[in-house]
Protein backbone atom coordinates (compact mmCIF):
# COMPACT_ATOMS: atom_id res chain seq x y z
CA UNK A 1 0.00 0.00 0.00
CA UNK A 2 1.22 3.40 -0.91
CA UNK A 3 1.41 6.21 1.32
CA UNK A 4 -1.17 8.08 0.02
CA UNK A 5 -3.26 4.62 0.80
CA UNK A 6 -3.07 5.31 4.24
CA UNK A 7 -4.75 8.42 5.13
CA UNK A 8 -7.71 8.56 2.57
CA UNK A 9 -10.65 6.26 3.67
CA UNK A 10 -11.47 5.31 0.08
CA UNK A 11 -9.83 5.40 -3.08
CA UNK A 12 -12.87 4.44 -6.32
CA UNK A 13 -11.56 4.67 -10.13
CA UNK A 14 -14.19 3.36 -12.51
CA UNK A 15 -12.91 3.68 -16.03
CA UNK A 16 -16.25 1.91 -17.44
CA UNK A 17 -18.93 0.38 -15.89
CA UNK A 18 -21.29 -1.67 -18.19
CA UNK A 19 -24.71 -3.74 -17.59
CA UNK A 20 -26.05 -6.11 -19.93
CA UNK A 21 -29.65 -5.33 -21.02
CA UNK A 22 -32.47 -7.68 -20.85
CA UNK A 23 -31.35 -8.14 -24.66
CA UNK A 24 -28.14 -9.17 -23.62
CA UNK A 25 -26.86 -5.80 -24.95
CA UNK A 26 -23.94 -4.17 -23.05
CA UNK A 27 -25.08 -0.62 -21.97
CA UNK A 28 -21.96 1.47 -20.27
CA UNK A 29 -23.85 3.53 -17.47
CA UNK A 30 -20.47 5.08 -15.63
CA UNK A 31 -16.98 6.24 -17.13
CA UNK A 32 -14.03 7.87 -16.43
CA UNK A 33 -15.53 8.48 -12.50
CA UNK A 34 -12.62 8.96 -10.01
CA UNK A 35 -13.44 9.75 -6.19
CA UNK A 36 -11.77 9.54 -2.92
CA UNK A 37 -12.95 10.05 0.36
CA UNK A 38 -11.40 11.37 3.40
CA UNK A 39 -12.12 10.64 7.18
CA UNK A 40 -14.08 13.59 8.53
CA UNK A 41 -15.36 14.38 5.17
CA UNK A 42 -18.63 14.31 3.90
CA UNK A 43 -19.44 14.02 0.23
CA UNK A 44 -22.48 14.05 -2.04
CA UNK A 45 -22.99 12.67 -5.04
CA UNK A 46 -26.07 14.76 -7.13
CA UNK A 47 -27.77 13.92 -10.56
CA UNK A 48 -30.85 12.81 -11.60
CA UNK A 49 -32.88 9.56 -11.21
CA UNK A 50 -31.04 6.56 -13.32
CA UNK A 51 -27.75 8.30 -14.00
CA UNK A 52 -25.64 6.08 -11.78
CA UNK A 53 -25.38 6.91 -8.25
CA UNK A 54 -26.63 4.30 -6.91
CA UNK A 55 -24.47 1.88 -8.82
CA UNK A 56 -21.82 4.13 -7.69
CA UNK A 57 -22.65 3.47 -3.83
CA UNK A 58 -22.84 -0.11 -4.78
CA UNK A 59 -19.61 -0.44 -6.27
CA UNK A 60 -17.79 1.96 -3.47
CA UNK A 61 -19.76 -0.68 -0.48
CA UNK A 62 -18.17 -3.32 -2.53
CA UNK A 63 -21.00 -5.23 -3.38
CA UNK A 64 -20.64 -4.91 -7.14
CA UNK A 65 -16.96 -5.94 -8.44
CA UNK A 66 -17.73 -6.45 -11.83
CA UNK A 67 -16.09 -3.00 -13.41
CA UNK A 68 -13.18 -1.64 -14.61
CA UNK A 69 -11.22 0.07 -12.49
CA UNK A 70 -10.00 -0.10 -8.84
CA UNK A 71 -11.29 0.45 -5.28
CA UNK A 72 -9.10 0.97 -2.60
CA UNK A 73 -10.04 0.67 1.26
CA UNK A 74 -8.47 -0.88 3.71
CA UNK A 75 -9.99 -4.40 5.14
CA UNK A 76 -10.05 -3.02 8.44
CA UNK A 77 -12.23 -0.16 7.32
CA UNK A 78 -15.67 -0.86 9.21
CA UNK A 79 -18.52 0.27 6.77
CA UNK A 80 -22.41 1.03 7.80
CA UNK A 81 -24.88 1.60 4.28
CA UNK A 82 -28.29 2.72 4.55
CA UNK A 83 -29.66 1.72 1.55
CA UNK A 84 -32.66 3.27 -0.66
CA UNK A 85 -35.34 0.59 0.78
CA UNK A 86 -34.25 0.51 4.03
CA UNK A 87 -34.05 -3.63 3.72
CA UNK A 88 -34.61 -4.45 7.54
CA UNK A 89 -34.87 -8.30 7.98
CA UNK A 90 -38.67 -8.19 8.63
CA UNK A 91 -38.39 -11.38 10.36
CA UNK A 92 -36.62 -9.69 13.25
CA UNK A 93 -37.61 -7.02 15.83
CA UNK A 94 -36.24 -3.27 15.57
CA UNK A 95 -33.92 -4.03 18.05
CA UNK A 96 -31.97 -7.46 17.23
CA UNK A 97 -32.14 -6.32 13.40
CA UNK A 98 -29.61 -3.23 15.14
CA UNK A 99 -27.96 -6.63 17.72
CA UNK A 100 -27.42 -8.35 14.05
CA UNK A 101 -25.08 -5.84 12.37
CA UNK A 102 -23.26 -5.28 15.93
CA UNK A 103 -22.74 -8.13 16.85
CA UNK A 104 -21.17 -8.97 13.44
CA UNK A 105 -18.61 -5.81 13.87
CA UNK A 106 -18.28 -6.53 17.38
CA UNK A 107 -19.30 -3.31 18.00
CA UNK A 108 -20.04 -2.59 21.57
CA UNK A 109 -22.76 0.65 22.49
CA UNK A 110 -26.16 1.12 23.82
CA UNK A 111 -29.16 0.50 21.67
CA UNK A 112 -31.07 2.32 23.67
CA UNK A 113 -29.47 5.36 23.28
CA UNK A 114 -30.01 5.07 19.44
CA UNK A 115 -32.99 4.04 19.92
CA UNK A 116 -34.30 7.55 22.42
CA UNK A 117 -32.04 9.66 20.19
CA UNK A 118 -33.98 8.79 16.89
CA UNK A 119 -37.89 8.42 18.48
CA UNK A 120 -37.75 4.67 18.49
CA UNK A 121 -37.61 3.63 21.97
CA UNK A 122 -41.56 2.42 21.59
CA UNK A 123 -41.10 0.26 18.78
CA UNK A 124 -38.00 -1.30 20.03
CA UNK A 125 -39.79 -4.98 20.13
CA UNK A 126 -42.04 -4.80 17.09
CA UNK A 127 -40.96 -6.70 13.98
CA UNK A 128 -39.22 -4.51 11.12
CA UNK A 129 -42.10 -5.59 8.77
CA UNK A 130 -44.71 -3.72 10.82
CA UNK A 131 -42.91 -0.33 10.63
CA UNK A 132 -43.84 2.55 8.60
CA UNK A 133 -41.38 3.84 6.12
CA UNK A 134 -39.82 6.82 8.19
CA UNK A 135 -39.62 4.33 11.30
CA UNK A 136 -37.93 2.13 8.89
CA UNK A 137 -35.68 4.47 7.25
CA UNK A 138 -34.87 5.32 10.70
CA UNK A 139 -34.05 2.15 12.06
CA UNK A 140 -31.78 1.47 8.98
CA UNK A 141 -29.82 4.39 9.93
CA UNK A 142 -29.12 3.46 13.68
CA UNK A 143 -28.29 0.09 12.05
CA UNK A 144 -25.78 1.59 10.04
CA UNK A 145 -24.33 4.18 13.06
CA UNK A 146 -24.72 1.38 15.41
CA UNK A 147 -21.69 -1.01 13.74
CA UNK A 148 -19.73 2.18 14.78
CA UNK A 149 -18.54 2.95 11.07
CA UNK A 150 -15.08 4.61 9.17
CA UNK A 151 -17.22 4.89 6.28
CA UNK A 152 -21.15 5.78 6.00
CA UNK A 153 -22.97 5.05 2.83
CA UNK A 154 -26.26 6.83 2.82
CA UNK A 155 -28.12 5.83 -0.43
CA UNK A 156 -31.36 8.30 -0.73
CA UNK A 157 -31.48 7.98 3.29
CA UNK A 158 -34.59 10.26 3.35
CA UNK A 159 -36.17 9.95 0.43
CA UNK A 160 -40.22 9.87 0.52
CA UNK A 161 -39.88 10.96 4.04
CA UNK A 162 -42.79 13.89 4.83
CA UNK A 163 -40.60 17.24 5.51
CA UNK A 164 -40.93 17.13 9.29
CA UNK A 165 -39.31 13.89 9.54
CA UNK A 166 -36.57 14.46 6.67
CA UNK A 167 -35.95 17.80 8.44
CA UNK A 168 -34.89 15.91 12.28
CA UNK A 169 -33.34 13.30 10.36
CA UNK A 170 -31.28 15.54 8.12
CA UNK A 171 -30.37 17.55 11.87
CA UNK A 172 -29.28 13.92 12.97
CA UNK A 173 -27.08 13.32 9.93
CA UNK A 174 -25.12 16.74 10.44
CA UNK A 175 -24.75 16.15 14.31
CA UNK A 176 -23.17 12.87 13.34
CA UNK A 177 -21.15 14.39 10.38
CA UNK A 178 -19.74 17.04 13.00
CA UNK A 179 -18.95 14.82 16.60
CA UNK A 180 -17.76 11.87 14.64
CA UNK A 181 -14.46 11.55 12.63
CA UNK A 182 -15.91 8.86 9.78
CA UNK A 183 -15.91 9.79 6.10
CA UNK A 184 -19.98 9.80 4.74
CA UNK A 185 -20.82 8.83 0.89
CA UNK A 186 -24.54 10.41 0.45
CA UNK A 187 -26.37 10.08 -2.58
CA UNK A 188 -29.14 12.09 -3.13
CA UNK A 189 -31.15 14.39 -5.93
CA UNK A 190 -31.85 16.91 -4.00
CA UNK A 191 -29.94 19.78 -4.20
CA UNK A 192 -30.98 21.93 -1.03
CA UNK A 193 -30.53 18.09 1.05
CA UNK A 194 -26.58 18.02 -0.10
CA UNK A 195 -25.90 21.34 0.17
CA UNK A 196 -27.28 21.86 3.59
CA UNK A 197 -25.26 18.48 4.36
CA UNK A 198 -22.09 17.69 2.69
CA UNK A 199 -19.06 19.81 2.07
CA UNK A 200 -18.41 18.47 -1.57
CA UNK A 201 -21.12 18.39 -4.37
CA UNK A 202 -20.11 16.02 -7.07
CA UNK A 203 -22.63 16.04 -9.95
CA UNK A 204 -23.42 13.13 -12.05
CA UNK A 205 -24.56 13.66 -15.49
CA UNK A 206 -24.69 12.29 -19.25
CA UNK A 207 -24.56 9.24 -20.65
CA UNK A 208 -22.66 6.85 -19.72
CA UNK A 209 -22.59 9.27 -16.46
CA UNK A 210 -19.53 10.78 -15.71
CA UNK A 211 -18.73 14.04 -12.98
CA UNK A 212 -20.00 17.37 -14.74
CA UNK A 213 -19.36 19.37 -11.86
CA UNK A 214 -17.57 19.37 -8.93
CA UNK A 215 -17.64 21.86 -5.83
CA UNK A 216 -16.60 22.04 -2.32
CA UNK A 217 -18.54 24.03 0.07
CA UNK A 218 -16.62 25.91 2.95
CA UNK A 219 -19.25 27.25 4.66
CA UNK A 220 -19.44 25.94 8.44
CA UNK A 221 -22.73 23.49 8.57
CA UNK A 222 -24.23 26.08 11.43
CA UNK A 223 -24.11 28.51 8.78
CA UNK A 224 -26.39 27.04 6.18
CA UNK A 225 -29.56 28.20 6.99
CA UNK A 226 -32.63 28.60 4.84
CA UNK A 227 -31.87 31.54 2.76
CA UNK A 228 -27.67 30.50 2.67
CA UNK A 229 -29.03 27.17 0.66
CA UNK A 230 -31.63 28.36 -1.51
CA UNK A 231 -29.22 31.16 -2.52
CA UNK A 232 -26.72 28.20 -3.28
CA UNK A 233 -29.09 25.98 -4.65
CA UNK A 234 -29.82 28.77 -7.67
CA UNK A 235 -26.62 29.63 -8.35
CA UNK A 236 -25.52 25.75 -8.25
CA UNK A 237 -28.09 25.31 -10.77
CA UNK A 238 -27.31 27.97 -12.84
CA UNK A 239 -23.72 26.62 -13.26
CA UNK A 240 -24.86 22.81 -14.08
CA UNK A 241 -27.55 24.09 -16.46
CA UNK A 242 -24.99 26.11 -17.97
CA UNK A 243 -23.01 23.28 -18.94
CA UNK B 1 -65.03 -27.27 19.09
CA UNK B 2 -66.45 -28.38 15.48
CA UNK B 3 -63.54 -30.25 14.99
CA UNK B 4 -64.64 -32.30 18.24
CA UNK B 5 -68.22 -32.26 16.70
CA UNK B 6 -66.76 -33.48 13.01
CA UNK B 7 -64.73 -36.22 15.26
CA UNK B 8 -67.45 -37.28 17.51
CA UNK B 9 -70.24 -37.86 14.50
CA UNK B 10 -67.31 -39.83 12.62
CA UNK B 11 -67.33 -42.31 15.61
CA UNK B 12 -71.78 -42.03 15.74
CA UNK B 13 -71.54 -42.92 11.91
CA UNK B 14 -68.80 -46.22 12.70
CA UNK B 15 -71.16 -47.53 15.36
CA UNK B 16 -73.95 -47.36 13.23
CA UNK B 17 -72.52 -48.92 10.41
CA UNK B 18 -70.87 -51.40 12.50
CA UNK B 19 -74.04 -52.53 14.07
CA UNK B 20 -75.87 -52.09 10.60
CA UNK B 21 -73.79 -54.46 8.67
CA UNK B 22 -72.93 -56.88 11.85
CA UNK B 23 -69.91 -58.54 10.52
CA UNK B 24 -66.47 -59.36 11.52
CA UNK B 25 -65.17 -57.48 8.74
CA UNK B 26 -66.08 -53.99 10.26
CA UNK B 27 -65.94 -54.63 13.76
CA UNK B 28 -67.27 -51.27 16.11
CA UNK B 29 -65.65 -48.61 18.11
CA UNK B 30 -66.23 -50.76 21.50
CA UNK B 31 -64.54 -54.03 19.94
CA UNK B 32 -61.45 -52.16 18.67
CA UNK B 33 -61.14 -49.77 21.81
CA UNK B 34 -61.03 -53.06 23.78
CA UNK B 35 -58.68 -54.50 21.39
CA UNK B 36 -56.33 -51.58 21.87
CA UNK B 37 -56.76 -51.74 25.96
CA UNK B 38 -55.88 -55.45 25.25
CA UNK B 39 -52.64 -54.51 23.85
CA UNK B 40 -51.13 -51.31 25.50
CA UNK B 41 -51.66 -53.55 28.71
CA UNK B 42 -49.72 -56.45 27.43
CA UNK B 43 -47.14 -53.90 25.43
CA UNK B 44 -47.32 -55.39 22.25
CA UNK B 45 -49.11 -51.78 20.96
CA UNK B 46 -46.72 -49.83 22.52
CA UNK B 47 -43.74 -51.91 21.22
CA UNK B 48 -45.06 -52.03 17.90
CA UNK B 49 -45.79 -48.07 17.98
CA UNK B 50 -42.44 -47.28 19.07
CA UNK B 51 -40.33 -49.16 16.75
CA UNK B 52 -42.54 -47.12 13.74
CA UNK B 53 -41.95 -44.25 15.37
CA UNK B 54 -38.42 -44.07 15.56
CA UNK B 55 -37.84 -45.21 11.94
CA UNK B 56 -39.76 -42.84 11.41
CA UNK B 57 -37.35 -39.87 13.20
CA UNK B 58 -34.51 -41.71 11.73
CA UNK B 59 -35.81 -41.68 7.89
CA UNK B 60 -37.12 -37.87 8.61
CA UNK B 61 -34.05 -36.61 10.12
CA UNK B 62 -31.30 -38.50 7.37
CA UNK B 63 -33.90 -37.24 4.21
CA UNK B 64 -34.12 -33.70 5.74
CA UNK B 65 -30.41 -33.37 6.56
CA UNK B 66 -29.10 -34.46 3.16
CA UNK B 67 -31.98 -32.99 1.52
CA UNK B 68 -31.72 -29.58 2.21
CA UNK B 69 -27.79 -29.76 2.04
CA UNK B 70 -28.24 -30.56 -1.76
CA UNK B 71 -31.12 -28.88 -2.44
CA UNK B 72 -29.25 -25.54 -0.96
CA UNK B 73 -26.16 -26.31 -2.84
CA UNK B 74 -28.56 -26.59 -5.90
CA UNK B 75 -30.42 -23.72 -5.67
CA UNK B 76 -27.37 -21.83 -4.96
CA UNK B 77 -25.12 -22.96 -8.10
CA UNK B 78 -25.93 -23.87 -11.50
CA UNK B 79 -23.57 -25.93 -11.83
CA UNK B 80 -24.19 -28.41 -9.23
CA UNK B 81 -28.02 -28.12 -10.57
CA UNK B 82 -27.25 -29.61 -13.74
CA UNK B 83 -25.38 -32.64 -12.91
CA UNK B 84 -28.01 -33.16 -9.94
CA UNK B 85 -30.84 -33.02 -11.44
CA UNK B 86 -31.34 -35.57 -13.95
CA UNK B 87 -30.74 -37.99 -10.72
CA UNK B 88 -33.23 -35.77 -8.90
CA UNK B 89 -35.70 -36.80 -11.52
CA UNK B 90 -35.03 -40.19 -11.59
CA UNK B 91 -35.64 -40.56 -7.91
CA UNK B 92 -38.65 -38.53 -8.24
CA UNK B 93 -40.34 -40.83 -10.44
CA UNK B 94 -38.88 -44.04 -8.90
CA UNK B 95 -41.67 -45.80 -7.11
CA UNK B 96 -41.40 -46.35 -3.54
CA UNK B 97 -41.97 -50.30 -3.89
CA UNK B 98 -38.67 -50.29 -6.43
CA UNK B 99 -36.45 -48.75 -3.62
CA UNK B 100 -37.97 -50.47 -1.37
CA UNK B 101 -37.08 -53.97 -2.94
CA UNK B 102 -33.32 -52.56 -4.19
CA UNK B 103 -32.65 -51.81 -0.39
CA UNK B 104 -33.53 -54.91 1.00
CA UNK B 105 -31.68 -56.46 -2.12
CA UNK B 106 -28.92 -54.76 -2.10
CA UNK B 107 -28.12 -54.26 1.82
CA UNK B 108 -30.22 -56.75 3.11
CA UNK B 109 -33.14 -57.45 4.96
CA UNK B 110 -32.03 -55.14 8.35
CA UNK B 111 -32.52 -52.08 10.08
CA UNK B 112 -30.18 -49.86 7.63
CA UNK B 113 -31.85 -50.95 4.73
CA UNK B 114 -35.82 -50.33 6.23
CA UNK B 115 -34.59 -46.16 7.53
CA UNK B 116 -32.55 -46.02 3.79
CA UNK B 117 -35.38 -46.81 1.86
CA UNK B 118 -37.59 -44.47 3.43
CA UNK B 119 -35.43 -41.71 3.57
CA UNK B 120 -34.75 -42.04 -0.50
CA UNK B 121 -38.27 -41.66 -0.95
CA UNK B 122 -38.64 -38.64 0.81
CA UNK B 123 -34.54 -36.98 -0.12
CA UNK B 124 -35.68 -35.95 -3.19
CA UNK B 125 -39.01 -33.82 -2.25
CA UNK B 126 -36.62 -32.38 -0.06
CA UNK B 127 -34.36 -31.38 -2.48
CA UNK B 128 -37.11 -29.59 -4.67
CA UNK B 129 -38.10 -27.41 -1.72
CA UNK B 130 -35.16 -26.64 -0.29
CA UNK B 131 -33.85 -25.48 -4.03
CA UNK B 132 -36.85 -23.64 -4.98
CA UNK B 133 -36.47 -21.69 -1.70
CA UNK B 134 -32.94 -21.14 -2.48
CA UNK B 135 -33.71 -19.81 -5.64
CA UNK B 136 -35.81 -16.96 -4.36
CA UNK B 137 -33.33 -16.05 -1.80
CA UNK B 138 -34.03 -12.02 -1.70
CA UNK B 139 -30.64 -10.70 -3.47
CA UNK B 140 -31.03 -7.41 -1.74
CA UNK B 141 -30.98 -9.46 1.89
CA UNK B 142 -27.71 -10.93 0.72
CA UNK B 143 -26.47 -7.65 0.33
CA UNK B 144 -27.27 -6.61 3.61
CA UNK B 145 -25.37 -9.86 4.74
CA UNK B 146 -22.65 -8.81 3.00
CA UNK B 147 -22.44 -4.82 3.66
CA UNK B 148 -22.35 -5.48 6.78
CA UNK B 149 -19.91 -8.57 7.36
CA UNK B 150 -22.26 -11.38 8.93
CA UNK B 151 -20.86 -14.45 9.56
CA UNK B 152 -21.59 -18.07 7.75
CA UNK B 153 -23.43 -19.28 10.85
CA UNK B 154 -25.21 -15.42 11.56
CA UNK B 155 -25.79 -15.76 7.52
CA UNK B 156 -27.72 -19.04 8.00
CA UNK B 157 -29.92 -17.67 10.91
CA UNK B 158 -30.79 -14.44 10.51
CA UNK B 159 -30.85 -14.25 6.51
CA UNK B 160 -31.04 -17.96 4.94
CA UNK B 161 -33.21 -19.63 7.21
CA UNK B 162 -36.04 -17.13 7.76
CA UNK B 163 -36.47 -16.84 4.25
CA UNK B 164 -36.90 -20.91 3.23
CA UNK B 165 -38.75 -21.16 6.86
CA UNK B 166 -41.95 -21.69 4.45
CA UNK B 167 -40.62 -23.91 2.28
CA UNK B 168 -39.06 -26.14 4.80
CA UNK B 169 -42.42 -25.84 6.60
CA UNK B 170 -44.02 -27.23 3.45
CA UNK B 171 -41.08 -30.44 3.12
CA UNK B 172 -42.02 -31.23 6.76
CA UNK B 173 -45.63 -31.15 6.45
CA UNK B 174 -45.80 -33.31 3.55
CA UNK B 175 -42.34 -35.13 4.96
CA UNK B 176 -44.44 -37.07 8.25
CA UNK B 177 -47.18 -37.97 6.14
CA UNK B 178 -45.45 -39.40 3.22
CA UNK B 179 -42.79 -40.80 5.39
CA UNK B 180 -44.87 -42.75 8.19
CA UNK B 181 -47.27 -44.68 5.58
CA UNK B 182 -43.64 -45.77 3.47
CA UNK B 183 -42.58 -47.16 6.86
CA UNK B 184 -45.83 -49.41 6.67
CA UNK B 185 -45.36 -50.60 3.89
CA UNK B 186 -41.67 -51.18 4.72
CA UNK B 187 -42.40 -53.00 7.58
CA UNK B 188 -44.98 -54.97 6.05
CA UNK B 189 -42.07 -56.43 3.38
CA UNK B 190 -39.02 -56.87 5.60
CA UNK B 191 -39.11 -56.19 9.05
CA UNK B 192 -40.53 -58.42 12.34
CA UNK B 193 -41.56 -55.55 13.97
CA UNK B 194 -43.49 -52.17 13.80
CA UNK B 195 -47.19 -51.04 13.17
CA UNK B 196 -46.81 -52.32 9.41
CA UNK B 197 -45.71 -55.71 10.31
CA UNK B 198 -48.64 -55.87 12.76
CA UNK B 199 -50.69 -54.90 9.86
CA UNK B 200 -49.48 -57.60 7.28
CA UNK B 201 -49.74 -60.55 9.56
CA UNK B 202 -53.32 -59.24 10.77
CA UNK B 203 -54.08 -59.41 7.42
CA UNK B 204 -53.10 -62.74 6.61
CA UNK B 205 -55.61 -63.97 9.36
CA UNK B 206 -58.61 -61.54 8.22
CA UNK B 207 -58.14 -59.57 12.11
CA UNK B 208 -60.33 -56.16 11.03
CA UNK B 209 -60.14 -55.61 14.76
CA UNK B 210 -56.39 -55.01 14.94
CA UNK B 211 -56.46 -53.83 11.88
CA UNK B 212 -58.38 -51.20 13.09
CA UNK B 213 -57.10 -50.70 16.68
CA UNK B 214 -53.39 -50.66 15.19
CA UNK B 215 -54.00 -48.16 12.65
CA UNK B 216 -56.13 -45.64 14.44
CA UNK B 217 -53.56 -45.99 17.40
CA UNK B 218 -51.15 -44.65 14.77
CA UNK B 219 -52.93 -41.70 13.33
CA UNK B 220 -53.53 -40.35 16.74
CA UNK B 221 -50.08 -40.07 17.74
CA UNK B 222 -49.44 -38.34 14.16
CA UNK B 223 -51.81 -36.33 14.69
CA UNK B 224 -50.18 -35.21 18.42
CA UNK B 225 -47.24 -34.80 16.16
CA UNK B 226 -48.80 -32.38 14.24
CA UNK B 227 -50.55 -30.50 16.30
CA UNK B 228 -48.01 -30.41 19.20
CA UNK B 229 -44.59 -30.09 17.23
CA UNK B 230 -45.66 -29.34 13.62
CA UNK B 231 -48.15 -26.70 14.53
CA UNK B 232 -46.17 -24.67 16.80
CA UNK B 233 -43.40 -24.56 15.05
CA UNK B 234 -44.93 -23.12 11.80
CA UNK B 235 -46.62 -20.42 14.00
CA UNK B 236 -43.05 -19.39 15.68
CA UNK B 237 -41.32 -19.25 12.37
CA UNK B 238 -44.34 -17.09 10.91
CA UNK B 239 -44.68 -15.16 14.02
CA UNK B 240 -43.51 -11.66 12.47
CA UNK B 241 -45.76 -11.87 9.14
CA UNK B 242 -48.85 -9.56 9.56
CA UNK B 243 -51.98 -11.75 10.50
CA UNK B 244 -54.61 -11.80 7.58
CA UNK B 245 -57.82 -9.82 8.79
Amino acid sequence: MQAVGAEKLLELRVDSKTYRSAKNAPIEVLRDFAFELAPGSFACLVGPSGCGKTTILRIAAGLDRDFQGERCISPSTRVGMVFQEPRLLPWRTVEDNIRVAMDAASATGSIGEWLERFDLVEQRRQYAGELSLGQARRVAIVRAMSVGPDLLLLDEPLVSLDETVAARLRGELRAIAETRKLGILLVTHDLAEAIELSDRLLFLGGKPACVMLERELSIPRSRRDRRTVAALVEEIAGETNAR
Amino acid sequence: MARLLSLALVIVLWTVAAAAVDSSLLPGPVAVGEAMLRDARSLALPYHLACTLLRVIAAFAIAFSLGMAAGFAMGKWGLVDRIGDPWLVILLNLPALVTIILAYVWIGLNETAAVVAVALNKFPNVVVLTREGTRALSPEMEDVAQVFCLSGPARIRHIVLPQLAPYLAAAFRSGISIIWKIVLVVELIGRPNGVGFVLGSAFSLFDMVTIFAYSIAFIVIMLAVESLIVQPLERNASRWRRKAA
